[in-house]
């Protein structure tokens, strides 16, 4: 789960990191009233989504009156911003947060992240911040210093001092950085982050560490037991087939292709879009219904995956292990009749009472087209899919 | 001889008296694994499943002779029992548990290590289907009538991906000699490399499959293992060709956050490295058969 930067800054405030005096607006009033009371001549008006890169996409500006405040607040509220991270969709700023504008010396690149290869917390910086570090990692992999922590013992001073220097910050602040930098792992220990990045962390005129933006994502698998960072979830910035989907127990991925997909297990959800992929189609989405797919889940998924207005066909890909074909058989019928379907529907069964199953589906009745193997699903879905198209084009649908 | 478990490996299931517990050490025990009981904290004493009830793993090992072990114990707790497991001297666990939070898997890891490696417990999962030696053991939660016994040794992050490797695989007259699912987490128990090194080990494994995945560097240093290491061929097929930058497809492990992580990618890695590949999914039986006929 990710946040903003503005509840980002909140929680490493209180963790020691220092931060620019801000504050929250909602409406552009609101915004030049912020400003007001942080007072002095520059601020930065900053929208507030769920992505990096922001200030490529025109999602900060600087303003040096409270009429260029108001300006920016109404330019960039209600606004979509698409970013490299957002997907060509993008996100509306709904938020806004207002800043001092902070007296920049030197621009450092500092995060924390799990690494999966050591099985490890790794601390990462670079003295050339305010960049793509994805990009500074292929064009000058010598700039950047990792540095990997033991669990059992955590992060020590030593490696915090290592990387204040490897910052080039003066040895006159390396107290100040040690404090920062075990400050924000403390955070990422106690609230069971996944990923912290601050970048641009600042050098100020006044030889201090400013976090100038902030960036916070949490282990989904640990939301159980950090109930107060659940509740700053915002769910203007997810896609609401998603949310949709997770409130009822599925997991489900809203792709940009025409071709629905319902299947049991992540895996083999994957491997079925592959499939459908090199049978020169596009999946509509990933939805992984779970091992028990009952009769009430299967109509849930059919609803979530119809929702999707671009869908021009749908294929179901069941591999019953404990539960059976003859009850997913059931479950997919009776959702085919309840929903009352528009598009074409394959079905692909396998695993236990493979045979009942397909019987089930053949009495129905129910123009559902049928399959053995993977590839045969795959194909009949992507011919089913063009025939729809062609049909559209020909002005029949 | 299988990997991990064979028919005397002696099993117990952690989260034994528990709905989801109970429901699968009686599936195993009618395939025919040796399940000589189970834990649960306080039930201690009771019986279940028409088998003792421990208070502790440690009292499993002592009384029952658990070598392996299962585990259903809700995410919360499931760390602490995988521990628990390896202190007592269990030698092979299986964690069933999906939705382990990422820094206690960081715990248990370090906590594994601290064990010189011949008295370390060899941890698969978590948020896997299990592993089962066909016709042997079945310590896990997959059907196990879809494995036919034989040489091939299969690994892979997915449960029903490994169904429809096994179920292509049965009906090309092939069989396994022990299918192991690591899952689907970012930080799990074994990896594909360490997997890949007991099915080397193996004498009866003549081939492997290595279904994997995007996310992660798991696969490709598989890959190395394989070239430096193996003796034996190695077929992967890794999913995820239309899985998009940054989205988590399903599995919390299952997502591309840098480069060389994508399908692929890793597919052109192996490929260098000599590893065979299953183009589509559909495929992974017949390249098989196509390795094994070479052999």
């Amino acid at each position: 789960m990710d946040i903003h930067e503005y509840q980002a800054k909140d929680i490493l405030s209180g963790y020691g990191l220092k931060i620019a005096e801000g504050g929250l607006a909602y409406s552009s009033e609101d915004a030049v009233q912020r400003a007001r009371e942080i007072g002095g001549h520059v601020w930065a008006v900053k929208a507030q989504i769920h992505s990096g890169a922001r200030g490529k996409a025109g999602g900060i500006k600087i303003c040096k009156t409270h009429d260029e405040v108001q300006a920016a607040a109404d330019a960039l509220l209600g606004k979509r911003l698409v970013t490299h991270q957002t997907g060509p969709a993008g996100k509306v700023c709904s938020r806004l947060y207002v800043e001092a504008g902070t007296d920049i010396v030197k621009e450092l690149y500092f995060c924390f992240l799990v690494d999966r290869s050591s099985e490890r917390i790794v601390m990462v910086g670079s003295a050339q911040g305010g960049m793509d570090i994805e990009e500074l990692a292929v064009t000058n992999p010598e700039a950047i210093t990792k540095i990997y922590i033991e669990p059992a013992v955590g992060l020590q001073d030593y490696q915090a001092r290592e990387m204040a220097f490897a910052l080039g910050l003066d040895p006159e602040m390396m107290s100040h950085a040690v404090k920062t930098i075990k400050g924000c792992y403390k955070a990422l220990r106690a609230l069971d982050v996944s990923m912290l990045e601050i970048n641009p962390l600042v050098v100020t005129a006044s030889n201090e560490l400013v976090a100038l933006d902030a960036k916070m994502g949490f282990d989904d698998n640990a939301l159980f037991r950090q109930l107060k960072i659940a509740e700053l979830r915002d769910k203007t910035q997810e896609d609401p087939r998603e949310m949709a989907a997770a409130d009822r127990g599925l997991s489900y991925v809203g792709l940009d292709g025409d071709i629905g997909c319902m299947i049991n297990g992540a895996g083999l959800a994957m491997a079925t879009m592959d499939m459908i992929k090199l049978a020169g189609g596009e999946p509509a989405n990933f939805l992984d219904v779970g091992g028990g797919a009952s009769a009430e889940r299967t109509e849930k998924a059919f609803r979530l995956v119809l929702a999707d207005k671009g869908v021009k066909a749908m294929l179901v890909n069941i591999f019953a292990g404990i539960n059976r074909c003859d009850w997913i058989a059931e479950g997919v019928v009776q959702a085919v009749r309840k929903i009352d379907m528009k598009v074409p529907l394959i079905v692909r069964l396998s695993g236990t009472n493979v045979e009942e199953g397909q019987r089930i589906i053949k009495e129905s009745g129910l123009p559902i087209i049928t399959a053995e193997t993977l590839a045969e699903a795959a194909e009949k879905a992507v011919q089913a899919r063009n025939e729809v198209v062609a049909k559209e084009a020909a002005g029949e649908i | 001889m299988a990997i991990f478990i064979n028919e005397t490996t002696r099993i117990i299931v952690q989260g034994f008296t528990g709905k989801i517990g109970s429901f699968h050490a009686q599936d195993m025990i009618n395939y025919g694994s040796k399940v000589v009981g189970g834990v649960t904290p306080g039930k201690g004493g009771q019986t279940h499943l028409g088998l003792p009830v421990f208070n502790t793993v440690k009292e499993a090992v002592n009384q029952a002779g658990a070598e392996a072990s299962i585990i259903f114990v809700p995410p919360a707790f499931a760390a602490d029992s995988i521990m628990e497991a390896a202190d007592a001297g269990i030698k092979y666990c299986v964690a069933i548990t999906d939705g382990i939070p990422t820094q206690d898997m960081m715990t248990v890891k370090n906590f594994l290590r601290r064990f010189p490696v011949e008295e370390r417990m060899i941890l698969t999962g978590p948020n896997c289907a299990g592993t089962i030696s066909p016709g042997r053991s079945m310590l896990g939660i997959m059907p196990g009538h879809i494995y036919k016994q034989g040489n091939v040794g299969i690994v892979g992050r997915s449960g029903t991906l490994g169904y429809e490797a096994a179920d292509q695989m049965k009906r090309l007259g092939i069989g396994i000699s022990t299918s192991v699912g690591i899952g689907g987490d970012p930080i799990n128990g074994s990896s594909h490399r360490d997997i890949l090194e007991h099915f080397e080990n193996d004498p009866e494994t003549k081939v492997v499959l290595m279904i994997g995945e995007i996310g992660g560097p798991q696969e490709v240093e598989a890959g190395l293992y394989a070239k430096e290491h193996m003796t034996k061929p190695v077929i992967a097929y890794i999913a995820g060709l239309t899985a998009p930058e940054g989205r988590r497809m399903g599995h919390a492990g299952a997502i591309i956050s840098s480069a060389g992580e994508g399908a692929a990618e890793k597919v052109a890695i192996l490929r260098e490295l000599g590893v065979h590949i299953s183009p589509t999914p559909s495929a992974m039986g017949e390249t098989v058969a196509a390795v094994l006929a070479t052999l």
